[in-house]
């Protein structure tokens, strides 16, 4: 019980020490709301991006796997609301860099990891809602998922690390850190390079 | 009588040298009747607007735009040119009309605009440059700071005559 109550007060800091940072950067005074809607969202992401594999994995405790799966689903959800956020808010401050991003044509390299992992959270999320249509054996469905989730997490990894914003650079490299050590540790439990029939 | 004392340790060295030099383009000699006109820079006209006016001083100031017009070929200096300047800075974002302002080059074809700070927007501290005047073709410069915390930036401008 105790053990329990300490990793959700961990994981609860562990998302809320970020946004609190990011809230007080000196940039958000030279900001417009929009702007700073859409910076926040980003935060709000990479913070979801780090509840996927603790869920997937089924490392929370006091949720059952039906509930871990449940709630998979809808912080999925998010993480898809939090990106178009992201990238509608920026759209809505400056529509010719937005344009570039999406178009592969940006100066700023962060842009095109951004842009690759927003596409492969849309395709990773599509698998989700289509897995019981598609009639894929489970776990090749589940690699298909898994290698989709990788791109995404490592280009939001990437994306965040080269950008200079409104995320604190000791909360951003932590919080990347721990996406990172989450998806491996998950992807290692679950064996999901193991597609063989049981 | 001094020697010159050519040993293959001074040879390794000064053959490394060169090697290393070489590539940098230092050896090249100089060739101001082959020099090249600046391309403009991915991103560079993004949130351009139009005919800038001509002003002393984008709003408070406190941070300096410098650079130099020169033309492709001699690379003769350019005085009276407009260059056209923004940013996002802690007075406004890129797309205001109140961060924007142009100025002219000076009889050595330099130029150097005061504006306020540049904050870093969508993840790089950067300015905007534009020359956009006809007689040469138009150029569209996106430097970007060493730091965010750099009191002046530098952008530089060789122009092709139409």
């Amino acid at each position: 019980m105790t053990r329990a109550l300490l990793i959700w007060t961990v994981l609860a800091l562990v998302l809320a020490v970020p946004l609190v940072a990011a809230a007080k950067s000196p940039l958000l005074a030279w900001r417009d709301p929009v702007y700073i809607i859409a910076g926040i969202a980003g935060v709000v992401g990479m913070g979801l991006l780090l509840m996927q594999p603790l869920l997937a994995g089924r490392y929370l405790p006091g949720l059952s796997p039906l509930a871990s799966r449940k709630w998979h689903r809808w912080v999925g959800v998010s993480l898809i609301a939090a990106i178009l956020i992201h990238v509608g808010g920026l759209w809505i401050t400056s529509p010719p860099d937005v344009v570039d991003a999406l178009l592969f044509v940006s100066p700023t390299p962060f842009s095109a990891w951004g842009v690759i992992a927003m596409w492969s959270s849309f395709a990773a999320a599509i698998l989700g809602v289509y897995r019981q249509r598609l009639k894929l054996r489970f776990r090749v469905w589940r690699l298909g998922h898994t290698l989709l989730a990788a791109v995404t997490i490592v280009g939001s990894v990437v994306h965040a690390m080269l950008i200079e914003g409104t995320m604190e650079i000791m909360t951003k490299s932590a919080l990347c850190a721990l996406v990172l050590m989450a998806s491996v540790r998950t992807l290692a439990k679950l064996r999901v390079w193991d597609v063989r029939r049981r | 009588m001094t020697k010159t004392g050519f040993s293959r340790r001074s040879m390794i060295a000064l053959g490394g040298a060169v090697l290393a030099t070489g590539t940098t383009g230092l050896l090249l000699p100089a060739r101001a009747a082959g020099l090249a006109p600046t391309p403009s820079m991915r991103g560079g006209s993004n949130n351009y607007r139009p005919g800038a006016p001509i002003v002393t001083q984008i709003g408070d100031g406190g941070f300096w735009m410098t650079g130099t017009v020169r033309r492709a070929g001699d690379g003769a200096p350019l005085p009276n040119q407009r260059i056209q300047i923004w940013a996002h800075t802690t007075e406004g974002h890129e797309r205001d009309p109140q961060s924007h302002g142009a100025t002219l080059t000076d009889a050595n074809g330099e130029f150097r605009l005061e504006m306020p700070q540049i904050v870093p927007a969508f993840g790089q501290p950067h300015g905007h440059l534009a020359y956009d005047s006809g007689e040469f073709e138009t150029v569209f410069l996106r430097p970007i700071m060493a730091s965010s915390k750099d009191k002046t930036l530098a952008a530089h401008f060789v122009l092709q005559p139409l």
